[in-house]
This record gives C-alpha cells, structure tokens and sequence, in this order.
C-alpha cells in the first residue's frame, strides 16, 4: 500500500516535469494531466482510508517469525 | 604577654595549613548534593552532606564546562577536588575540579572508553551512515512492548504516517539481559528483512538504566545492521554509544517516530501544490494552443468558412466556362472539317463529271470503257446527268 504511495507520488513528479517541458503534444498533455489528477486523488485516498497496523513478532519454534496482532490503545 | 592577631590573618594562616596538608588537595568525597545554586557567573555553589554532616562546596565555570549531567540536588555524587578556607568567611569548602553520579564511576569510565575504542575503529564514521527511506513501508520497533517509549511512538506514527506497518520486537530494555536481547532483535530483524527502518531504544532513565544501549554487542548488532537504524534512547541530553553508531540519533522515542516518516499534514499539502500545479501548467498549455488557433484562424478560409465557399464557387463556375467554351471550338472545328471533306468527296463524284456534259455509258449494269465489249444491234444504256437513255449500237468504229 505504502509502495503504490511511494510510486504514485514519484510518477506524479514525473508527470508534472514532463508538463513543464511543454513539448509534448496537446493530445498527450490532456492525458498526462488527467492521470496526475487522478493519482492526487489516489494518494489522498490512500492517507484517508489509511491505518496503522502494529504487529508484534515472536520467533517461532522453527526460528522464523510469528505475528499476532499488538494493541496498545 | 600574648600576641594579638586580626581574624583576616587567622583566616589566612588556615587557608595556608589547609593547602599545605597533602591528604586536603586531593579528595573524592562521596555524598548528596543540597542547595545547589548556578549562579550568572557560571560557577555551581552547593552543599554535600551525608545522614550527619554538611559541607560546602564550589564548582568553577571552568570545571563545571567538563560536566556529562546536570547536578540535582538529591543526587548522590562522588565530588574530587581540594578543601580550603575561604578567607571572607573564615569558612573551609571543598573546591570541587570532578562531580560524577555516585555508583556509575565505572560505567561512566567504561562509556569513554568503548566510545573511544568504537571511534578508533571507524563505526561512528559519517560515511558509514545508510540513508533513511523517505516513504518507510514496515518498521520494526526493538523496545520494551510495556514502556511509554513505545506507546509514544505508535502514538506519532499513528498521526504522521498511517500508511506504515509496525512490527514490533519486544525486548527487555534494562538490566543483565537487555544489551544481548536488542542485539538479537536487531540481528534477527536483518536475517528475516522485517522492514526497511529499525527504531531501537527506550525513554528516559538514570544513568544505568540506559546502560544497554552503552554495550557494544548493541553497538556491533547497530553497525552490522543492513536496515537503517534510528536510536532513540532516554530524554533529550542522553547521550549513549548506540547514538554514536546509529544512522541517525534521534532525542527522544517520540522525536524518532517524527524523523522516521513523512507528516501526512504535509503529504496533503504537497498534492494540493502538485494538483494545482497541474491545473496552472494545463491552463497554460490551453492558454497556448488557443493563440497557435487564433493565429491560423487569421488565414481567410479559416476566418470565413462562406468566403472560401465562394471562392470555389467562381472558380467551379471559370471552370465550366472554359470547358463549354473549348466545347464549342472542338464542335465547330468538327463541323468545318466534315463541311470540307464532304466537299471533297463531291468533287471526286462521277455524278460531278457528267454534269460537265460528260455521258457513261453501261451494258447490263457495267461501266464501258473499250470498245472491244462491244457488238453491233448491242443495248446500251447511256447516263447523263439527268437521266438515262437506252440506244441500240448501230455500228462499232475501231
């Protein structure tokens, strides 16, 4: 979740260098600006529905590890 | 009869004795600080005492420059220095030069040691430091799962961050076990690549309580680490060697949790500028190709879609007129010609020749032309240009 965070923001950079340049075509900068914008709606989406998730590891018996859910409220 | 002194000479003739006695210039006398007071000038002035006794002491700015903590009173100390009389007062003090807490001498002596040891070999080098990922997705948390440090911290990634995953490797923060236990976690937590950020480290304690994080089995596990490391140990002015080697130190567990992720207050506030910088530079681009329009729309046709209709229209209509006009050439030219080739086909007639008062003559429908085809009392049949006449051949004439 956080990946797609990370990406949407580094490729919603990109898109908004690209349109500085302002050489590419009409028809592809529609493009690139509907894309950004619905990236910007993505990602506050992504913050809004957004919640920590606390998992406490233990080892397990065969070394690897165990989660179990960890509340501290 | 006795002499008679001035207490000023008293006074000094003390302070003289007292700075002569070997055993008064160089003391560690151990006991708990009271009234202690720092003054502008920099100096600290207190009192040590023990169940029974007190004693003054000062501590010049410049000793008091050197000191690791502040001094409390209520704190027991182990204070070094020289004992003399002050003449003013005709009072004797202690002119403290060393303060450490009481019971962490050692420790105090084992921290600098390790500390310079780890610095000799390179583990606090700056270019050993790994970067911190700007958008951390799991972060392992190696601290006490009881402790504030922890709820602190959950508390601000909670706020800052949601977007994160938490996996928290509970460990004992004090006492014997804890240095083996954080060096465990953090071992652990690189074999299995738990997450891409480690936060290790507790809130705020004495001295000893933070000693596990002074243990270089914590600060060999730290440098070792291929996952970032951010150590978050005790109050603000602690300072522990896991400090030193951590990627980044943080003051305190909270202000850890603030340095390992973004703030989504801000996150917010950078799309709103992308969004807007977006619309501006989409606006803009519109803006542009309206003029590139507006400035084609200057050509004529563009301009008037009925001028260019027109324009076609006469040039259909000069089109048409040159066509018909070609017409009527190609058909008189056609005309003429036919006039002068039936022209000529008239000359050529034999009906022509017999109208220039020739006659042909025929036998049985065929033209005469020697008069060895043909015999007396014969039929002949003479035309002329108007008509014919049938003769009989009364004499052939050679």
């Amino acid at each position: 979740m956080s990946a797609s965070f990370e990406q949407s923001l580094t490729r919603l950079d990109e898109i908004v260098r690209r349109m500085e340049r302002g050489d590419v075509p009409l028809e592809e900068a529609l493009k690139l600006f509907e894309e950004g914008t619905t990236l910007v709606a993505a990602c506050n989406k992504m913050l809004d529905d957004a919640e920590l998730k606390v998992v406490q590891l233990t080892k397990g018996a065969d070394g690897s590890p165990q989660e179990t859910e960890f509340t501290d409220e | 009869m006795q002499q008679i002194y001035e207490v000023s000479q008293i006074n000094e003739y003390l302070k003289c004795r007292f700075e002569d006695d070997p055993f008064l210039s160089g003391l560690l006398i151990r006991g708990e600080i009271s009234n202690y007071k720092l003054y502008p000038s920099g100096h600290h002035y207190f009192s040590l005492k023990d169940a029974n006794s007190a004693m003054r002491c000062v501590m010049f700015k410049g000793n008091a420059f050197q000191l690791r903590f502040r001094p409390e009173n209520g704190m027991k100390v182990i204070a070094g220095g020289r004992i003399s009389v002050f003449p003013r007062d005709g009072a004797y003090q202690l002119y403290c030069t060393s303060l450490t807490p009481d019971g962490v001498g050692d420790l105090h002596v084992a921290f600098e040691q390790l500390k310079a040891r780890l610095q000799k070999e390179g583990l606090f080098a700056p270019e050993r430091k790994k970067p911190l990922p700007r958008y951390p997705q799991t972060i392992a948390i190696i601290t006490s799962s009881a402790g504030a440090a922890l709820r602190d911290m959950l508390r601000i990634l909670r706020a800052r961050y949601p977007l994160c995953v938490v996996k928290l490797l509970a460990v004992r923060v004090q006492g014997g076990e804890a240095p083996a236990e954080i060096a465990g976690a953090i071992r652990y937590a690189n074999a299995h690549r738990l997450a891409d950020l480690i936060i290790t480290g507790r809130g705020g304690g004495s001295i000893e309580d933070l000693w596990a994080f002074n243990d270089e089995r914590v600060a060999y596990a730290i440098a070792e680490s291929e996952i970032p490391v951010i150590s978050a140990v005790g109050h603000v002015p602690d300072v522990t060697i896991s400090d030193f080697v951590a990627d980044l130190r943080a003051a305190t567990p909270s202000n850890a949790a603030e340095l390992a992720v973004p703030d989504q207050v801000e996150l917010r506030q950078m799309l709103a500028a992308r969004q807007a910088m977006l619309l501006t530079l989409m606006q803009k681009r519109i803006k542009q190709e309206r003029q590139n329009v507006h400035a084609l729309a200057q050509n004529r046709s563009l301009k008037s879609p009925l001028n260019y209709y027109s324009d076609r229209r006469m040039q259909l209509d000069y089109t048409h007129r040159r066509l018909s006009a070609a017409s009527t050439t190609y058909l008189n030219f056609r005309r003429e010609r036919f006039v002068r080739l039936t022209a000529k086909l008239d000359a050529m007639s034999p009906m022509k020749v017999l109208s220039r008062g020739y006659s042909m003559a025929m036998k049985q429908g065929a033209i005469l032309k020697s008069t060895e085809d043909i015999a007396e009392n014969d039929e002949l049949t003479l035309v002329l240009t108007d008509g014919k006449v049938i003769t009989k051949v009364q004499e052939v004439i050679k």
